[in-house]
Order: structure tokens, then sequence, then C-alpha cells
């Protein structure tokens, strides 16, 4: 305990370096920006900047991309508010009230606490890393390879249970994943796999370029479908309106208490953000006294989504980093990035690379507080850049995406794939077909098959290794469990009988 | 407003789901094969040591098959057929995808720059219907910004065309 606190001051002394500090602003305020646009979201934002990160320290990098994801986390808010447009697929929970109370003149009130609700979340998260992240990482030293490759498959299959009535959908995107990642030079035996002749395909398919083209194209080409005209509510925040909300806040303390429980939850178990908002928000409605005026303007209904999402994203760093599992996409990507960078996540990160570790955490305190304040003063020119025409931010944006694309690999055939993503990405969004799993199974796909086969190696063939100790066992086993438990949730509505389940039909 | 199946009030066309559904699922089949057919050259069974290299995508290729199957199977006893796109929508939607593509392909020919600043013009005249005056401090600022950023500060060279070659680039 008193170590950790030791490591953490040590952090700080190098998060508050000067060059630190302003890869910090500038983080955020990328990460605000791109919060805020449409096509650019938090994964995406991060696949893009992540090749400039080359070369810096990999500590100063992760530093600038957690940032724009604090910064995208923030940034959400701001579109969901004043324009009914959620920026990040976790702000959508953010418009059901948020936008009401904007509309009622409430615009300020409603951000002020959207943001420090966000910012609660995250110091949660984050307390919660500090001290648990070393237990945990202590825990995974005793993993060998099938303890990772059981708790891997666990990833997997909670991520196709989540997806209750498309579980086909999900198994399909995640195979695709699967599919894609393998595609390339097979490290073990040397040898080509579907590349069929071609030079281009030799690299593989890359998660950022697939992200990129996923998650940016795909979301600019859905936006296009109405014809985007970003009309909102104007709003300036003043210091007097701050103090007052803030005072208004702890009345929800509970709230809070519950909306931090289940971000960190649903962070730590993979999940993410959007999930932890959509559940708060659900489970605040459900229990609080005001619970039925939710929908119309109720500040609390702003504050349970907000502050889950926020604990959500930073907890995801958890798992991402002690035993290399994201939680969220964006962990997903930030994870890509460890790897590209050389630094393997694990036990062994947490030993050898304090520096690294401590000076991320130390950052999150930091990044949490500078884009508080960020935020609450910036607030009307995120607007304003809303205001600029559909006509010319989009294109822009996809200049962007190419330039992105490019430069993780120097090679044009990316954009083209980029493009290749973009229109699955638009073709599986509207079909339902969930998008998370592909983006895990192309992450952590090699890994994940490389952790199987030197399991298998150890076992000298048996799948029997995966059920030697208890540990392992209990992992695959749970794993087995979230994998069936959509269709035993099936099967038993489906034995209940379905006399005619009346709807009843209001007006 | 409601709708009842097959009568659309605007009388605007339409693709059904089920069709893209089934198009998707087939495209999706399509590359299991590829998959499963790789795999089979690289041998999809147990060496001395562990799994061959085929084994993985083999046994992936199979499992996104048959939940493709599944999914062919939901849609042809769907009893609705909902809409996937209007006409209207997918009027707007490739409107933004096919400059984007002729813009990719512009960049193999004319370098990134070239090829931004044009699609950038391009895109605000039309779409935007702004005049040529008013588009091209964007078109021209963003290509310049992004080359200062990228080839002079961060030193990542962007692909370059024959006006860069002809400047000396």
């Amino acid at each position: 305990m008193i170590e950790n606190l030791a490591n953490l001051i040590g952090g700080f002394a190098i998060a508050l370096t000067a060059q630190n500090l302003l890869l910090m602003m500038i983080g955020i305020l990328l990460g605000v920006l791109i919060g805020v646009l449409p096509g650019l979201g938090g994964a995406n934002g991060v696949a893009i900047l992540l090749p400039l990160t080359f070369t810096m320290s990999p500590t100063s990098a992760i530093i600038m991309l957690s940032c724009i994801y604090w910064g995208a986390l923030f940034g959400g808010a701001i579109t969901s508010v004043l324009f009914n447009i959620p920026g990040e697929p976790w702000s959508v929970a953010t418009t059901f009230d948020g936008y009401p109370m904007a509309q009622q003149g409430k615009a300020a009130e409603a951000l002020t606490a959207a943001f420090t609700s966000s910012f609660v979340g995250a110091l949660a998260a984050t307390i919660m890393i500090t001290f648990l992240a070393p237990v945990v990482a202590g825990f995974a030293l005793r993993f060998g390879p099938p303890e990772f490759f059981a708790v891997q498959l666990l990833t997997f299959c909670s991520f196709v249970g989540m997806n209750r009535g498309k579980v086909a959908k999900a198994i399909v995107a995640m195979m695709l994943g699967f599919g894609l990642a393998s595609v390339g030079l097979d490290t073990v035996s040397g040898q080509l796999r579907m590349t069929f002749g071609s030079t281009e395909l030799l690299r593989g398919f890359d998660f950022l370029i697939a992200v990129i083209g996923l998650f940016g194209i795909g979301e600019i080409l859905v936006s296009m479908e109405e014809g985007l005209a970003f009309k909102g509510v104007k709003a300036r925040i003043s210091p007097v309106v701050v103090l007052k909300t803030w005072a208004l806040l702890p009345r929800y303390w509970f709230t809070s208490l519950r909306a931090i429980l289940i971000g960190c939850w649903m962070g730590v178990t993979p999940g993410g953000a959007t999930p932890a908002s959509f559940m708060s928000y659900g489970v605040a409605r459900r229990i609080s006294k005001n619970g039925d005026k939710f929908g119309t303007g109720q500040i609390e209904g702003v504050v349970a989504p907000e502050t889950a999402a926020h604990a959500a994203g930073t907890a995801a760093l958890l798992p991402m980093l002690t035993l290399g599992i994201p939680g969220s996409p964006t962990a997903a990507v930030l994870l890509g990035g460890l790897l590209i960078w050389g630094l393997q996540p694990g036990p062994l990160l947490f030993v050898e690379q304090k520096e690294f570790i401590w000076g991320l955490i130390a950052s999150i305190y930091l990044g949490n507080i500078v884009g508080l304040l960020i935020v609450l003063t910036t607030v009307p020119w995120w607007a304003a850049i809303l205001r600029i025409p559909f006509s010319i931010i989009a294109p822009v944006i996809i200049v962007v995406c190419a330039i992105g694309a490019y430069s993780v690999h120097n090679a044009l055939f990316d954009v083209v794939l980029m493009m290749a993503f973009g229109v699955i990405g638009y073709v599986f969004r509207k079909l339902g077909y969930p998008l998370a799993p592909m983006v895990l199974a192309l992450v952590l796909g090699d890994m994940a098959e490389a952790a199987f086969r030197q399991s298998m190696l150890m076992s000298q063939g048996s799948l029997g290794i995966f059920f030697s100790n208890p540990l392992v066992g209990s992992i695959v086993a749970l794993a087995l469990v979230l994998l069936f438990w959509p269709l035993i949730g099936a099967l038993r509505e489906r034995m209940r009988g379905a006399p005619a389940a009346p709807v009843a039909t209001k007006g | 407003m409601d709708e009842q199946g097959g009568a659309q009030p605007e009388g605007e066309r339409e693709i059904g789901t089920r069709a893209v559904e089934l198009a998707t699922a087939l495209v999706v089949l399509a590359f299991s094969a590829l998959l499963i057919v790789d795999s089979v050259r690289l041998g999809f069974g147990w060496a001395a040591d562990g799994p061959e290299p085929g084994f993985y995508p083999f046994y992936v290729g199979l499992f996104m098959a048959a939940a493709a199957l599944v999914i062919v199977g939901q849609q042809l006893v769907a009893a609705t057929d909902p809409p996937f796109v209007k006409a209207s929508e997918l009027r707007r939607v490739l409107a933004m995808l096919v400059p984007s593509l002729v813009y990719v392909g512009a960049i193999y020919v004319l370098g990134l720059y070239v090829a931004s600043a044009l699609f950038l013009l391009a895109f605000m005249m039309w779409q935007g219907r702004y005049s040529l005056l008013k588009s091209l401090p964007v078109a021209l600022g963003i290509p310049v910004a992004t080359f200062l950023l990228f080839d002079v500060w961060f030193q990542v060279p962007l692909p370059k065309g024959p006006l860069e070659a002809f400047l000396g680039f």
C-alpha cells in the first residue's frame, strides 16, 4: 500500500514534466474535438493518431493517447446536450435528459453536471486502478499460456454472450476478425496464410486500419443518410452556474455511487463505456424517486450515464495493463499501441516498466483535472465548430482518416482497405452486426492463437491442460457459461411458452 | 405515423433488409470458403508439436460458415422485410462514398496533397454549392497545413505525385 503511494508520487514526477503536460493538453483538446465530431470517435481517433507517436517515448505516447480518450469521454456529452446528437456511442444515454434540459434553457447546468459526473467517475476508477492494479498484476504472475488463453476465451465468449438475440451475427463478426487476423505470415511455422500470392496481403490486416474504416468511414456513411444538419442550442457556461450546479449535485451521491460501481464493473469485465452508460441510466430510472420523470430533463438522468461511462472507460485500462485484455474498443486500440511499442502487458509490465505504468496512472489523475477545466471553459468553441456545414467537415474528416490509415504502414493499399472496411462498417451497422467483437478478435486474435499453441506444446496436444488446475478450469467454465447463456435464456423463454404474450398498447 | 408493410406513403423505392442480409451472408460464406480452402492446403490437423498452421483458420472458417448459414435460415423464415435503405438515403450515402473512392484512386496518381485539394474543392462546390472563390481557402489551406504538419514537422512523408516532383520535392 505504502509502496503503491510511493510509486504514484514517482509517477507524478514523470507526468509533471513540461513535455508530458503539453502532450496532455494537446491530447485532451484533440480528444474533445474528436468526441464532438461525428465520424471521429474515441477508438478511431486514437487509432489515427497512434502512428504519430512512434517518435515519442512510450510513456509520453500513452499519456497523450489516453488523454485523447478522456477528452473524447468529456466531449461526447457536448453534442448530446446541445444538439441531441451523440458525439460518441457512450453519450447516447446523455441525450435522453441532457437535451430536454438544454431545451428548457438549462444547457449550462446539464453540461456542468455531465462534465463533473464524468470527472467523478474517472477519479473513482483511477483510485481503484491505483490500488487494485498491482494486486491483479501480482495475481497474474501465476498465469501461464493456458491461463492467458482462458482469460482471452472468457473475453471472446462474453462479447458474444452480451449480444442476446444477435448471437449468430456476433459470431460472424468475431470469426471475421479472427480470419482477417490470421492472414499473412504465420510466425510459428513461417508459412503464408491466405495471401494467395499477393505481396500487399503479406502484411496482413492491421486492426488500426479496420478501426479507422469501420468506426470512422462507416459512421460517416451512416450519418449521411439523414443528410446531417446541425441545429443546436446555444450555451455559455458562467462560473456562477457552475457553482450552483455543483451545490446541487451532492444530492445525487447515491446515484453517482451506483454509477461508479456499474462503470467500474463494465470497464473491468469487457463491456466498455457504452453498455455502462445505458445500464446506469436504466437502473437509475428504475430506482430513483423521480424515475418516471426521466426523459423530461432530470439532472439525475445526466449524472447516471456520464459517471458510469467515464468510470468504465477509465476502468477498462485495468485489465488491459494487467492481463492484456482490453475492456473496451478504445482500450483495445491502446493495447495494440502497447504491443507496437514493444511493451508486453501483464504482470511484468508493473515490475519492469514502473516508470511507464505509474507515469500513466498519474497522468490519468492530472488529465482528468485538466480536462474538466478545459471543457468547462471552452464549450462555446466546440458548439461553433459544429456549425461549420457538413459539406466542409465531412470531406475533411475523410482526408484525415486517409492520412491516418496511410501513416500506419506507409502503404497506400491500406487506404483502399480503409474504404472497404468503411463499407463493411456501414452495412454491418445497419444490419445489426456488432463491431466490437470484430475489433477485439483482430487485436487479440494473434495473441490468442499463440497462447493456444503454446499451451498445446506444453500439454503435448492434449486439451486437458485447460482444466488442469482450478484457476484455468474455472475461467474456462465461466467462459463457456457466458457463451451459452443467451441460448439457455432463449430456450427457457420458449419453454415457458409464448401463449400470445399480450403487449399492452398504450394509445 | 404508421407504416403498413407494402403501403409506402411517399411511394419511394427501397431496398429490403432481407436481400442485403442474404447478400452479406453469402459474402461471409465465400470468405469462410477461402479460409477453409487455404487451411486444407496448409494442413489443419495435429502435427508432432501441436496444431498445424491451417488448424486455427480452418475452425474459424467453419464456425463462420455455420453462423452465416444460421443467418440465412433466419432470413428465409422471417415474416417481415423491413426496409434497409430508402432511395433518397442511398443517394446521399453514395454521394459521399463515390467521391471518396475516386479520391483514394486519385491519391495513387496525383499524390495525397493534390488529391485532397481537388477532393475538398469538388465536394464543397458540388455538395455545399460554394463558389470557387469561397472553396479555395479551405481546399488549399488543409493540404498545405497537412504538408507542414506531416512532411516537415513530424517527418512522416505522405504520398506525392507529379506536381510535387515538378516542384522539386
